[in-house]
């Protein structure tokens, strides 16, 4: 919802935000061009002194100005001709010609109102409307996904330009907001909606009717400084008077006695309008100018990027869908990275291949009551993490209400994980609670399998009576060629045969970096998915390396009949492999100082030790490694002892299975419980990467060690995670 | 190029404007190149006193700005009239406004005098720029402003 409430303001208001931002970010550059070329009042000069020096200057002086950049000019008439300059107060000459820059006041004009006067000042007013609009619903929808205000300058994760959107965003925000609402205060100014309190005294009843009183001793001149100065008028005859304002007010002084005759004082209105334009425009506060200007640029970006994340964030592949009123079939998708919907996509087709109208949408838009027309609801969702709703299905269990139709759920996951499936099953269990009644019971998809997906459709299509044939064929990733660089062996020792297999990071186009294709940036604890040769499933290994690295490294180890892990081993320096990148934000180290517990064996050492690698800050860790030998398959052995002489590495255990005492890495932990039960009583984060077995031995180990604290209890406090196969 | 037709020019006090015995007077303002913004224009008369009789003509709609016209602001207590039905648009540099407005015949030769006060953003307040007295005489000639305005005159 919140969304709908950011990209439409955002697509309908876009031209016109880029149009103010540009003309915005090049007026800022006036007010230090005008800094630059003129000479400030010396601290202390009185406008005494300073209309001396203009009278000198100028006989028949009629105006004194200074702008709020502290640019004065002056104006005067000789004979019959009216004269005007800017003026250098601290030598008393003309320094140039006051007529306003021709490229300055078109710029103003265009970006205040288009030249369209009144009707252009409400269409920008507008715009900066929507400015404010998406700067608010931008933050909130980034707070919300990166957990919390107080979270709002962690890393981004995601494609290259959603992530470029919100890193720019969040800087600019603040600067955006106080923008649009100063734009819109003057605005209403300008259209008299703010009350006019600026001081505008009634003219005098009675003048002395002399004249010749000396501008350079009458007292208030020269109790005012040049600094506090907005404008001084010379009587134009000896009726007339001197008009003084200043920051304060404005008053009369008598021309022929140099006396006061009335003073009025602006009200607080005049003074937030004065802060207002400093800070929308920057004059009289160049620097602030240009950094408002520089942040401005930041528009036309955001513009670019948000668009172009909003048009890959749809087309799912799937054209002809009816509204949520007319559908027969509604099918709802939860999904974290797209395949779900590519699944969603094929059961639609097949559905309209049979004559049936449908409604594909994501599983967040759940609204029941909007099915006026539906027979069926179907709903397709993968799972996030531990069992949480995925991005698409934010909020879907909350909007579930009572029944209306029959549904189906379809689970997507991968069943090596703890918790295959368990949003789906968790859907469908309150929906069933909430009196939904099950048109089929609930089915997994494992691993994006065609089969299962296949099978599922035709018992689908039997509960519906249609015949259901879905031939789903994923979109391959955009896999890109990667060359091997460097191989390390292990494993001959022990007849298993291992490797650390380092490949250069495709270079690919900015334009295709922008679009979220290449690698971009990515850190260990991220996926490398490789396609084998002869298959289109894609096998996945934990990223031992960091972009900043400069390279792609995976540990892998030759598992008996293993098709890609056999390819991979073949590899010689210079051959290629089929790859592509996938983030696993899950298991990256928390930005915080906090000691780090890292626990791995076998290849699992892999992104454990691209993290001690990157450990450059020296934040405390402590790594508790398994392998079978030391000879066999102790992986990074040398750098390990390289990183802890660097500091990188504050401890290492070594457990090895099959030489000296023969232990495992769990009997190690409890080895060193004393240590752990310090750590994590200072903080300390748990990270585990390895196979499930020893996943489990690990947890059952830290449960004895740190009774009465479980490894789930770690867990639901987000110190615990793990990264299993 | 502004044309405005006032038939009751209600900024204008009574005595100014009887039916019975009017005339249609046009009044035509020449601005000067001067190269600036769109300039604000008061175009009033006072008495022979030197009071107020009624504002004319107006250009430009933003009363915060009318301060600036100097003259007419102390004549008017600090702008205080409301001047809404006489008001048109600020006028350029270089373009020419016209304005035509029913006037009574006693208006002429009376001591009455025309005045134009005039200011645009950022640059001079120029009161009292052209004043000229209201004569039958005076029908169609031309007086010289010397900011804002290159010539002005009234015509019946």
């Amino acid at each position: 919802m919140l969304r709908k409430f950011h990209r439409w303001p955002a697509l309908i208001a876009a031209v016109f935000l880029i149009l103010l931002a540009l003309s915005g970010t090049l007026l800022s550059v006036f007010p230090a061009l005008e800094r630059g070329m003129m000479p400030l009042a010396k601290g202390g000069q009185s406008v005494a002194e300073l209309a001396t020096l203009a009278m000198a200057a100028h006989p028949g002086l009629e105006q004194i100005r200074r702008a709020p950049s502290g640019k004065i000019t002056v104006w005067w008439f000789e004979g019959n001709t009216p004269g005007s300059a800017v003026f250098d107060p601290t030598i008393g000459k003309d320094m140039g010609s006051a007529d306003p820059n021709a490229i300055e006041q078109w710029l103003i004009n265009f970006h205040r109102s288009l030249f369209l006067d009144d009707t252009g000042r409400i269409v920008m007013a507008v715009a900066a409307a929507a400015m404010l609009i998406l700067a608010v619903t931008g933050s909130v929808l980034v707070a919300r996904r990166v957990g919390g205000w107080r979270n709002w300058f962690v890393r981004q994760k995601g494609p290259f330009a959603a992530r470029f959107h919100t890193e720019i965003a969040r800087l600019a925000v603040p600067v955006l907001i106080l923008s649009g609402i100063t734009a819109l205060w003057m605005t209403a100014v300008n259209f008299d909606l703010v009350p006019n309190d600026e001081a505008n005294p009634a003219f005098p009843q009675a003048v002395s009717g002399q004249t010749g009183f000396a501008p350079a001793q009458i007292p208030t001149l020269r109790a005012t400084a040049v600094t506090d100065l907005r404008d001084l008028t010379f009587p134009a005859d000896s009726a007339d008077v001197y008009t003084l304002t200043t920051g304060a007010g404005t008053g009369y002084i008598d021309q022929g006695t140099g006396a006061q005759l009335s003073f009025a004082v602006s009200g607080p209105w005049t003074r937030i309008y004065e802060w207002i334009y400093l800070l929308h425009t920057g004059q009289g506060a160049y620097l602030w100018g240009l950094v408002l200007g520089l942040i401005m640029l930041s528009v036309p970006i955001l513009a670019v990027t948000g668009m172009l994340s909003w048009l890959k964030g749809r087309g799912h592949g799937f054209r002809g869908a009816v509204g949520a009123h007319a559908a027969q079939i509604v099918i709802l998708v939860g999904s974290e990275g797209g395949t779900t919907w590519g699944f969603a996509a094929t059961l639609a087709r097949a559905l309209v291949a049979t004559g049936q109208s449908v409604h594909l949408a994501s599983l967040s838009s759940l609204t029941p009551e909007r099915y006026k027309n539906a027979r069926q609801l179907v709903v397709m969702t993968a799972t996030w993490g531990d069992g949480a709703a995925p991005t698409s299905a934010k909020g879907a269990l909350e909007k579930l209400s009572s029944p209306t139709v029959p549904m189906t759920v379809l689970g997507f996951g991968d069943s090596s994980f703890a918790h295959f499936c368990a949003f789906a099953d968790t859907f469908a269990q309150r929906a069933r609670a909430l009196g939904w009644q099950m048109l089929i019971p609930t089915d997994h998809i494992n691993r994006q399998s065609a089969q299962d997906f296949n099978r599922w459709g035709r018992a689908f299509g039997l509960a519906i009576g249609r015949t259901l044939d879905l031939n789903h064929q994923p979109v391959a990733p955009r896999a890109l060629s990667l060359v091997l660089t460097t191989r390390r062996d292990y494993g001959e020792a022990v007849q298993a045969p291992a490797a650390i297999l380092r490949f250069d990071i495709p270079q690919v186009s900015l334009w295709h970096r922008i679009i979220g294709r290449g690698f971009g940036r990515f850190q260990a604890g991220d996926l490398l998915g490789i396609l084998p040769q002869g298959s289109s499933t894609p096998r996945y290994y934990s990223l031992a390396s960091s972009s900043a690295d400069g390279f792609l490294e995976i540990a892998i180890r030759k598992y008996p009949g293993g098709l890609c892990s056999g390819q991979l081993i073949d590899l010689q320096q210079g051959d290629l492999a089929m790859g592509f990148l996938r983030r696993n934000p899950d298991f990256h180290p928390d930005p915080t100082a906090a000691p780090l517990i890292l626990i791995g064996a076998g290849t699992g050492i892999g992104p454990l030790a691209g993290f001690i690698r990157q450990n450059r800050a020296k934040r405390p860790i402590h790594l508790w490694f398994g392998a079978r030998h030391p000879d066999a398959d102790l992986f990074y052995g040398p750098d390990l002892a390289d990183w802890t002489k660097a500091g990188r590495l504050t401890a290492l255990h070594t457990a090895f299975s099959r030489h000296g005492r023969k232990i495992y890495v769990q009997d190690a932990l409890r080895e060193n419980a004393d240590t752990l039960r310090g750590l994590i009583a200072a903080g300390a984060k748990i990270m585990v990467c390895g196979g499930r077995d020893m996943a489990s031995g690990v947890r059952d180990a830290l449960g004895d060690i740190l009774a009465p604290l479980t490894a789930t209890d770690l867990k639901l406090q987000g110190r615990y995670v793990e990264d299993v196969y | 190029m502004q044309i405005k037709s006032l038939i009751a020019a209600l900024a204008i006090s009574t005595a100014m404007t009887l039916p019975a015995f009017a005339k249609t007077v046009t009044f035509t303002t020449h601005m000067a190149q001067y190269g600036g913004p769109g300039a604000y224009i008061a175009l009033y008369v006072t008495d022979a006193k030197g009071s107020l009789a009624g504002t004319v003509w107006m250009a430009g709609g933003k009363t915060r700005y009318y301060r600036h016209l100097t003259d007419w602001s102390r004549l008017t207590g600090g702008g205080n009239v409301d001047v809404s039905a006489v008001t048109g648009a600020s006028v350029g540099s270089g373009q020419t406004a016209t304005v035509s407005v029913d006037m009574a015949d006693a208006l002429f030769d009376a001591g009455y005098t025309v005045h134009l006060d005039a200011a645009a953003q950022e640059m001079r307040e120029s009161p009292n720029e052209v004043a000229v007295p209201l004569t039958t005489a005076g029908n169609g000639k031309t007086s010289l402003g010397h900011n804002y305005i290159a010539d002005f005159s009234y015509k019946f």
